[in-house]
């Protein structure tokens, strides 16, 4: 889909649409995502050419149908030549292009794309192919693994729910909170993928940051009353504001507080303060929009030295309260840091050592040395930013840590 | 990544039974990473006796042959997955080679992504 005559933005939104109605008439859930996939991609070849059809959901749907069928029958030629056609046949008689109901499909689909049943990283390939739209060789790249093992992942994950009894229905009113919990996380995990990617040679990686927020976008757009909804596309577009500035030009990471500001790009964070601000008026505050609360603190700072430090530590406080867990607890210690010196700081990361869950976790050693050289203990914060190196298997944030190590080398010979 | 190391020519000495026994099981573990989409690539290398090494000489890189390793552990092929490192260690201690003396180590990739601090 890179022929730039071909609308893939609209592509991409009817296939979840094109799914749901296929699958709500024909069952099989596996055998419909394939037929919408092969549907896409004759799109995106023969829309350039021929033109967009008048009804391009209804063009899809047929296309669709058709492979579904064609795929029922070589399979029933296989198994039992005869009665089994004859019934499916009948199943998959050309219906009339009914009006959408992609409303409550895109919903239901997400809810199955990211069943509990699955990995994580298999509810976020299935995830993008089925409602995203993405083709298994654009996931593939994406995930930096040979396309071959991205499809057995998706054909897997598929036998994986059908086996698991999931049909494509919503989840029972008493799951329906903590399996949005789960959608919530998938979509997370997808930004991440693509935010953390956005430097150096990685750019179509970080296509996945678009593809998230396009994602929650369209969530927000069904659940208009979940303050986590609106505080998950909050989070996403103030993160991903900052993308710009988080590499110099020499391809090193840059930390927050060193990052200019004036290429912090100022429409998403405008939209994403505004999202926030608002579903903290109606919302119980729920742990993505603390999250992205904490952000819109950052963002709204003119400089580092501006920063509300007293309110994001209340806020990580907040989150701490919402709910406890080590990674929170390590960003606690440098808003506490900053408000009560590096000293106090320290003392919550020796609870962390002590708590073991993050012991040899780069993270925690990495803030251990920036709180370390803040105190002014140069050689215990060299050692610690080349131990942090060594724990990491990131490169960019191993040559990050490395230079830190190194200018306090180079100032102090001790 | 999974590294396999071995005696060279250990497989000689099974029997006929084991040496089938132990190709079917890594034949099977093949197919089900296949299967699950966690197989990245994998490779066999062979016997040490091909080895050439290059390493500094009067002033420039100088190629020799050897060195041939027979009686001790060698690096013998590799196997890299895309799953968590405990997942790793289970697909690790099944490999058939660990029965027969021989070791796996288990190392995770550097990657290209990385978060501010």
């Amino acid at each position: 889909m890179t022929t730039p005559a071909v609308p893939e933005d609209l592509l991409r939104a009817l296939a979840p649409q094109v799914l749901g109605t296929l699958v709500r008439r024909h069952g099989q859930f596996d055998a419909c995502e394939d037929a919408v996939q092969e549907a896409l991609l004759a799109a995106a070849v023969q829309w350039p050419e021929e033109g967009v059809p008048d009804s391009p959901r209804g063009w899809l749907l047929t296309v669709a149908t058709r492979r579904l069928t064609d795929l029922w029958r070589s399979e029933h030629a296989r198994r039992d030549r005869e009665a089994a056609v004859a019934v499916e046949e009948e199943r998959v008689a050309p219906a009339p292009d009914e009006e959408p109901s992609g409303r409550d499909d895109t919903l239901t689909l997400l809810f199955l794309c990211c069943h509990p049943a699955l990995s994580e990283p298999s509810q976020v390939a299935l995830t993008l192919r089925a409602v995203g739209g993405l083709t298994t060789a654009e996931i593939a790249r994406a995930f930096l693994v040979p396309e071959a093992t991205m499809a057995q992942r998706i054909s897997r994950a598929k036998a994986t729910i059908r086996k698991a009894g999931a049909r494509f229905e919503p989840p029972p009113p008493g799951e329906r909170a903590r399996r949005l919990g789960v959608v919530l996380h998938v979509l997370y995990l997808i930004f991440n993928e693509g935010y953390t990617a956005s430097s150096g040679p990685d750019l179509r990686r970080a296509d996945l940051t678009a593809e998230a927020i396009r994602l929650t976008r369209a969530l927000r757009a069904l659940l208009p009353g979940n303050g986590e909804v609106t505080g998950l596309l909050a989070l996403m577009l103030l993160t991903d504001a900052r993308r710009a500035a988080r590499t110099g030009p020499d391809g090193l990471l840059v930390p927050l507080a060193e990052q200019d500001r004036s290429r912090w790009d100022r429409a998403e964070i405008e939209e994403g303060v505004a999202l926030v601000t608002d579903a903290l008026t109606w919302s119980p505050p729920g742990l993505y929009q603390v999250q992205a609360a904490i952000a819109a603190v950052h963002a709204e700072a003119a400089g580092d030295a501006d920063t509300d430090w007293p309110q994001i530590l209340a806020l990580y406080r907040l989150l701490s309260h919402l709910a406890p867990n080590p990674m929170v607890t390590l960003n606690e210690a440098v808003a506490t840091a900053m408000v009560h010196g590096p000293r106090a700081g320290l003392e919550i990361l020796d609870g962390l050592e002590a708590d073991g869950r993050l012991t040899d976790h780069h993270r925690l050693t990495a803030v251990r040395a920036h709180l370390l050289e803040r105190d002014g203990d140069r050689s215990a914060a060299r050692d610690a930013y080349r131990r942090a190196a060594r724990l990491t298997t990131s490169l960019p944030e191993r040559r990050y840590l490395e230079t830190r190590a190194a200018r306090l080398n180079e100032s102090d010979p001790s | 990544m999974l590294l396999i190391y071995n005696r060279p020519g250990f497989v000689d000495e099974l029997s006929e039974e084991e040496r089938t026994a132990l190709f079917g099981e890594v034949d099977e573990i093949m197919r089900e990473l296949t299967e699950a989409g966690e197989l990245v690539g994998g490779e066999a290398l062979a016997h040490p006796s091909h080895t050439r090494t290059v390493r500094m000489g009067d002033g420039a890189p100088a190629v020799t042959d050897g060195p041939f390793l027979e009686s001790k552990e060698v690096f013998a092929g590799y196997v890299a997955v895309d799953c968590s490192a405990d997942r790793a260690a289970e697909i690790a201690a099944r490999w058939p080679d660990v029965r027969y003396g021989g070791v796996m180590e288990i190392r995770p990739f550097m990657g290209g992504s990385g978060t501010e601090m």
